[in-house]
């Protein structure tokens, strides 16, 4: 037994025992996912290694809610294999479901219960006696921070504080794959960034995280290992810095213009950099020195109002494969 | 044919009845407040008229003891309805409590089978609390009226599983109005709880035959004056028609939470 986090009864096998450590947790080739003639999976293959963070990143429509809640036993494959903690997902849902913990994209709490009652009762769907659910409810309440709002009604916490919970109720079964719809959409910077402390303890104790994101931030600061998805497909696969250096340079020039003066350049940009691409509001140019480019477009008489140079990010990446933006 | 998984069934059973806590004074008092209406109105005040023209038409029996146990099936009826209205609809579309459920190795069979258990529980709350009433109305000739309590549930239920598979369908509330306005309101004035149906047209009275609320009125006010065991066979006929809708709303609603759940 290790990674016994303190305030988190949350029993963990080591790398060693249990499944073998080869063994993938998620292991899906060929999935689709078809609703009537919409294809909204389309022939993906991945693999999820025990301990590891894995992410789905794409635009809204691309696939990842179906790929997460086929994963998580409830939505049918339609064809392919999908393996799920070395079960079969076509037969085996109920015992899949059983040691999975589902971060639903909105909130599925009892708003009428009161924050712990939400727990106890969850853990009384996955079998467990109601002193025993208790006792995890209280810890894992500590882990989530909601110690002091534990009698309040759910209907009168804050989005954050919700979110926190729903995390909570997912531990409750001790959970051997954590999987997180959007975690952190429609949350305040200062929310998501609790809601990302907290799963960043979970991935640090081991717990192994499949989530899905539109948030090219939270892929980075969250995800081992992702794929982009896009139009049904994976369109890459990779670390996010294997992602960025095979996809987009080290860095990033942005030119913003006035209004009209974009499209009168006519040109005048032509090789300042490897590549260049044209976005509605701004342009962007990538290269590995982005000084040296801001420096180059100096003196081509370009006069951007604003000129910033950043370093690439998987936005950059999903620029280049798909020539769109993930949020539009 | 309805194959019951009972630790997930007492799961969702248990999740119903922790949010009870909160608001079982109120119901229960509810409970207690609508018979006690009616039969002041309608039993004693109404009843006093009727009983006074003399016509006898009612066969020497009171108007109350006529309108009572009517009452107790109708309002089963109404009660299994509106239980399997908004608190279903909410666990698909409000507080999608049944796709929190199906993350867990709760089955929507668990659910449906669940919440029906459910529903059956508040009405024999609501039939028991009715029934005590009657008594101490004076409205019941035959202690066989404690087998009414069962009658109504059923009759309730025959209502709640087939209203609960509707729900299962619905993506908004909007649809519930017809239901209460076009099927219960009309069931409730028109089948034999406050007068006997031969009085309807006589185009109308197999519609009331096809009704559940039909037998269920007719079971308990046989059952509430004793007569009920006089002709067996129609005792029979009324219970398997009871026992039939139940069972068939039963296989609906299930089916119905599937389909509505695994997508």
């Amino acid at each position: 037994m290790t990674g016994r986090g303190a305030g988190l009864g949350y029993h963990r096998r080591s790398m060693t025992d249990g499944h073998g450590t080869d063994l993938p947790l998620i292991h899906a080739r060929g999935l689709t996912k078809r609703f009537g003639s919409f294809t909204a999976v389309d022939a993906i293959d991945f693999d999820v290694q025990k301990g590891e963070a894995f992410g789905f990143l794409g635009p809204n429509g691309a696939g990842k809610t179906s790929t997460m809640r086929m994963i998580g036993g409830v939505s049918p494959v339609t064809e392919g294999l999908l393996r799920v903690l070395g079960m079969d997902q076509k037969t085996d849902g109920p015992r899949i479901r059983a040691r999975l913990g589902v971060i639903p994209q909105t909130d599925t709490l009892d708003n009428e219960l009161s924050v712990r009652e939400n727990l106890l009762i969850y853990g009384r769907y996955f079998g467990l006696r109601w002193s025993e659910s208790g006792k995890r409810a209280d810890e894992l309440l500590d882990f989530v921070q909601l110690t002091e709002r534990k009698d309040d009604i759910v209907d009168h916490l804050s989005g954050g504080m919700k979110r926190r919970l729903t995390i909570a109720r997912g531990l409750i079964n001790e959970p051997d794959l954590m999987l997180l719809d959007e975690p952190t959409t429609g949350l305040d910077p200062q929310a998501r960034h609790l809601v990302w402390d907290r799963l960043y303890r979970l991935k640090q104790r081991g717990t192994t995280l499949a989530l899905t994101t539109h948030y090219m931030d939270e892929a980075e600061q969250l995800c081992d290992r992702l794929v982009v998805m896009d139009k049904a497909k994976i369109v890459a696969e990779g670390s996010p810095r294997q992602l960025i250096a095979q996809y987009a340079t080290r860095e990033v020039t942005e030119l913003r213009f006035p209004p009209g003066i974009q499209e009168t350049l006519d040109g005048q940009l032509d090789g300042v950099a490897d590549r260049i691409e044209w976005l509605p509001d701004r342009v962007l140019l990538y290269a590995d020195d982005g000084e040296a480019v801001s420096v180059a477009v100096h003196d081509r008489g370009v006069r951007p109002e604003t000129v910033l140079v950043r370093r690439s990010t998987l936005e950059d990446v999903f620029l280049r494969l798909t020539g769109r933006t993930l949020i539009e | 044919m309805i194959a019951i998984n009972p630790a997930g069934t007492l799961r969702v059973f248990e999740h119903r009845l922790l949010e009870y806590k909160r608001v079982w004074r109120g119901t229960l008092f509810n409970s207690f407040l609508t018979p006690v209406l009616f039969l002041a109105s309608m039993g004693i005040g109404l009843g006093g008229y009727v009983d006074a023209s003399g016509s006898n038409v009612l066969g020497g029996v009171r108007y109350i003891e006529f309108l009572g146990p009517g009452l107790l099936a109708a309002t089963a009826m109404q009660a299994g309805t509106f239980e399997a209205t908004f608190p279903i609809l909410a666990g698909f579309i409000w507080d999608r409590m049944f796709h929190a459920m199906y993350a867990t190795p709760i089955s929507p069979r668990d659910m449906a089978i669940g919440c029906i258990a459910w529903i059956a529980f508040r009405l024999t709350l609501i039939t028991t609390v009715f029934t005590v009433v009657l008594v101490a109305f004076g409205a019941v000739r035959s202690p066989l009226i404690v087998l009414a309590i069962p009658v109504s549930i059923l009759t309730g239920l025959s209502f709640s599983t087939f209203v609960a598979a509707f729900s299962a369908t619905q993506r908004q509330m909007t649809k519930f109005n017809y239901i209460f306005r076009f099927l219960i309101q009309p069931l409730f004035l028109f089948s034999g709880t406050f007068f006997p149906i031969e009085q309807l047209p006589a185009f109308l009275q197999p519609v009331a035959w096809l009704t559940p609320i039909y037998h269920g009125v007719a079971l308990a006010r046989g059952l509430a004056l004793g007569t009920a065991f006089e002709n067996p066979a129609i005792f029979v006929v009324h219970a398997v028609v009871l026992v039939a809708f139940v069972v068939v709303g039963m296989w609906l609603v299930v089916r119905l939470f599937e389909r509505r759940l695994v997508v």
